[in-house]
């Protein structure tokens, strides 16, 4: 479904994936693990043709997503969301029109049916109230869900979730860790998440895999990981100051 | 690699080359702005259902910029007619100064007055908004969706500033003329009357429309370039501010090129 084939990306000097092999099942939910600054949000933005591998090929749905045309992208872009880690909204529109954008752009649906919709998915998310609020005016985590909301509009089939829980208390992170489940379970939605929100990562994922070093270096069941004899993957879960992992 | 050359031989290629990358980004950039724009123009079909944001961006570039537009017409009129004026006065020939003021100002002084003006203020806020866009994935997110971020953002600014710069210009055009009125009555003795007589005489159709093509090509480049900058500015603290002052720079030597180059072509 999705798929890396030793993908190398650097910056400059600086290189950020050296070797990156994966491959994700449908339906599964598959969680990068891995610290601040390691390249998590570089490999998900290549799954989502926004950064091109110097070498390798990234594959999804058996189409390479690297050097692919403008209307192969389109198609692919159809049937993918991206959860921005930022939440992405545009600031000058409010989040009733935020979450309607996926729809109201392309004129393919009347509007009576694109109210509808943002308001199922507002409801989803608790966010009734903040309806016709600016994204300035709603706090961090109501962006997240915001965002969230604007991603399930398009009903996509794979979802890319890029720090969902992050700044969110841990009600609301369990909410949407529930959500992001339910999502699989419901609609067979393909998932890959990046967090470091450990919690989070062990309940949703079906499959872990921790990026050190600009590949993979371990890849397990939410089991396996916990009890992993790795000591780099060790020292990430527990946090402990001792080990291979030196802060930056 | 410069092994035989002596200390200041390698510094002037180093200034070459930085001279070099200079004027490669430059054209590197005009270039990127130039199928911006051209693809903007492809969007123009879509511009009804985009009449919200372009109004909101003419009102930007009209209504918010009204108070300094007023001072620097009225200043740029008084300035003109205090010092040609007091020149004319030697010949006795003062009551001219209405032709004067109004064929410098159409041909050359409005348009470009105007263009400094929305640059400064509408143009470097443009770089600035979709810079941070930029920056906090917005756009990347547009693309997600399938939503052109040239449809999405720069057509309307395009379209509002090509429309609203002409506007401006002529704004400007006319409270010069009354400053130089103002000036014309209090320090050169001409009255308001013959003032006019003389101004009229000044208006001639050819001046008007090179004045107006000019005012609405600046438009293009003001808002092409600021989309441009905008779109391309680099993530990190510095990135926007630089995408924000680099516009404002080019906007400025865009502005002065092409528009010698309209006059050339018009007048040469
Ligand atoms: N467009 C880019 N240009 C240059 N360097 C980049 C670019 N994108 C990412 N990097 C660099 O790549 C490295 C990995 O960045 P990335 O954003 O993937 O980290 P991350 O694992 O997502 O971290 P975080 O958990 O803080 O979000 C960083 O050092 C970053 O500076
Ligand atoms: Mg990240």
């Amino acid at each position: 479904m999705i798929e890396f084939v030793d993908v190398h990306k650097s910056f400059g000097p600086k290189r950020v994936l050296g070797g990156f092999n994966l491959k994700i099942e449908k339906g599964e939910t598959f969680v990068i693990i891995g610290q601040s600054g390691i390249g998590k949000t570089v490999a998900l933005r290549h799954v989502a043709g926004l950064l091109c591998p110097d070498s390798g090929n990234v594959l999804v749905e058996g189409v390479r997503v690297n050097g692919a045309s403008a209307a192969t992208m389109r198609k692919l872009r159809g049937r993918m969301g991206v959860l921005f880690q930022s939440g992405a909204l545009i600031n000058w529109m409010t989040v009733a029109e935020n979450v309607a954008l996926p729809l109201s752009e392309h004129r393919r649906f009347p509007k009576k049916e694109i109210d509808r919709l943002v308001d199922e998915k507002l409801d989803l998310l608790e966010l009734g109230d903040a309806k016709t609020k600016t994204p300035s005016e709603i706090s961090g985590g109501m962006k997240k869900r915001v965002a969230l909301a604007r991603v399930l509009m398009s009903n996509p089939a794979i979802i890319l979730y890029d720090e969902p829980t992050t700044g969110l208390d841990p009600v609301m992170s369990m909410v949407i860790s529930d959500l992001i489940r339910q999502m699989q379970r419901d609609f067979n939605v393909t998932s890959l998440v990046v967090t470091h929100d450990m919690k989070s990562a062990f309940h949703v994922g079906d499959r872990i895999g921790m990026l050190y070093g600009g590949e993979l270096v371990q890849v397990g069941t939410p089991d396996e990981i916990m009890n992993t004899e790795n000591p780099v993957v060790r020292q990430f879960i527990n946090g402990d100051l001792e080990g291979p992992i030196r802060a930056q | 690699m410069n092994g035989g050359l002596n200390g200041t031989g390698r510094r002037l290629i180093g200034i070459f080359d930085l001279i070099g990358s200079r004027v490669m980004e430059f054209f590197d950039q005009a270039g990127y702005t130039v199928l911006l724009l051209v693809r903007a123009f492809y969007y123009l079909k879509d511009a009804p259902s985009k009449a919200r944001e372009i109004f909101t961006q003419m009102y930007f570039a009209g209504v918010k910029t009204l108070v300094v537009c007023s001072l620097v017409g009225v200043f740029t009129g008084m300035i003109l007619a205090l010092q040609t004026g007091i020149e004319l006065q030697n010949f006795g020939m003062q009551y001219q100064i209405g032709h004067l003021i109004i064929a410098s100002m159409t041909r050359e002084m409005g348009p470009f007055m105007a263009a400094i003006i929305i640059t400064a203020s509408v143009g470097s806020a443009m770089a600035a908004e979709i810079g941070t866009m930029k920056v906090y994935d917005e756009i990347d997110a547009l693309e997600m969706m399938s939503i052109s971020p040239v449809k999405f953002l720069v057509m309307p600014r395009v379209v509002a500033l090509a429309a609203m710069l002409p506007v401006v210009s002529i704004y400007i055009i006319v409270l010069a003329c009354l400053g130089g009125a103002v000036v014309a009555n209090s320090i050169l003795n001409v009255s308001f009357n013959v003032y006019m007589k003389h101004l009229y005489k000044g208006i001639h159709f050819k001046p008007i429309y090179v004045g107006l093509l000019k005012a609405f090509v600046f438009g293009l480049i003001i808002s092409g370039v600021s989309c441009a900058y905008g779109l391309r500015a680099t993530s990190g603290e510095l990135g926007v501010g630089h995408a924000t002052r680099s516009s404002v720079v080019a906007s400025f030597l865009m502005v002065l090129i092409i528009g010698y180059f309209i006059t050339a072509i018009f007048y040469g």
